[in-house]
């Protein structure tokens, strides 16, 4: 028991660390569609808890909607809409597919040694920077309100029309012609 | 071991991207490249928390929440440029949609 209270955040990286890498292959990898959505949707649950282990609770929440709920349902609502009686494709992959993993591994085995190589040492501050305004104990998200709305007005507000963008791009292509 | 660090962080999030990338260069059904894409852009956002949380700074997460957003975009846009194939072509594979391909 004692272990579980001092190693706790740590097992629970290993256990949503492990469930998104598993989920994550049997996105790129399962034969039916519909698997991969489900599995995708496992992926971002667990990295939504993987953002509440690094003190990102706005985030984490914020990643359940959007992820879990709007893009989630767009893909399933697709999947449904142009997939259902072409289920079994003849071949998953594609003819030079055993050269693709063959370099994707030769590159995480140079990128994760030069990971494993660099000491980055402990963290610099106490994560009490991530709920504070002006040295008064608030929330994340009223935190993140605060630096959103003052410093990052501009782009926020340009994010705003990028959605606009993409909402009419989306109707116009969906259309019938 | 039991101490978990941003190279913990960065290490999983790599991992995450290598599998998206696989996807995307592998798979011959277009759901599965947009899918691939998500996990890409997800994996990256990973990164930036682990490094607002190293750094003791909020940027990291607010740039998240713009990830965030232009992945939304992008999967709506993405899922609509896959029905307009459907309806021109009548599948979603890829190789069905190579006129640019000389």
């Amino acid at each position: 028991m004692e272990f579980l209270t001092t190693h706790g955040a740590a097992l629970l990286f290993y256990l949503f660390a492990f469930l998104a890498l598993v989920s994550a292959v049997m996105v790129v990898s399962l034969r039916n569609p519909m698997y991969s959505a489900f599995s995708l949707l496992v992926t971002f649950l667990s990295m939504a808890a993987l953002f509440v282990l690094r003190h990102a609770e706005f985030l984490a929440v914020v990643q359940v909607f959007v992820y879990g709920g709007g893009i989630m349902v767009l893909f399933l609502f697709v999947i449904m809409l142009v997939n259902l009686h072409r289920l079994r494709e003849i071949t998953r992959f594609v003819e030079h597919a055993p050269l693709a993993v063959m370099s994707i591994l030769l590159l995480v085995a140079l990128v994760g040694y030069v990971f494993l190589s660099v000491a980055f040492g402990p963290a610099l501050v106490s994560p009490a920077e991530f709920v504070t305004v002006e040295g008064e104990v608030v929330g994340n998200s009223q935190a993140i309100a605060w630096q959103l709305y003052r410093e990052y007005l501009l782009p926020f507000e340009i994010a705003s029309v990028f959605l606009l963008v993409a909402m009419i791009g989306a109707v116009v292509l969906g259309r019938e012609t | 071991m039991l101490e978990i660090t941003t190279a913990h962080y960065l290490v999983l999030s790599f991992l995450l991207f290598a599998t998206g990338l696989v996807g995307i260069l592998i798979r011959r059904s277009m759901i599965i490249v947009l899918m691939s894409i998500e996990l890409v852009l997800n994996s990256v956002n990973l990164n930036f928390i682990a490094f607002s949380y190293q750094l003791s700074n909020l940027t990291g997460q607010i740039f998240a929440i713009f990830t965030i957003a232009v992945a939304a975009g992008e999967a709506a846009v993405g899922l609509g440029i896959l029905v307009a194939l459907y309806r021109l072509r009548h599948t979603t594979e890829l190789d069905h949609a190579s006129e640019l391909k000389g």
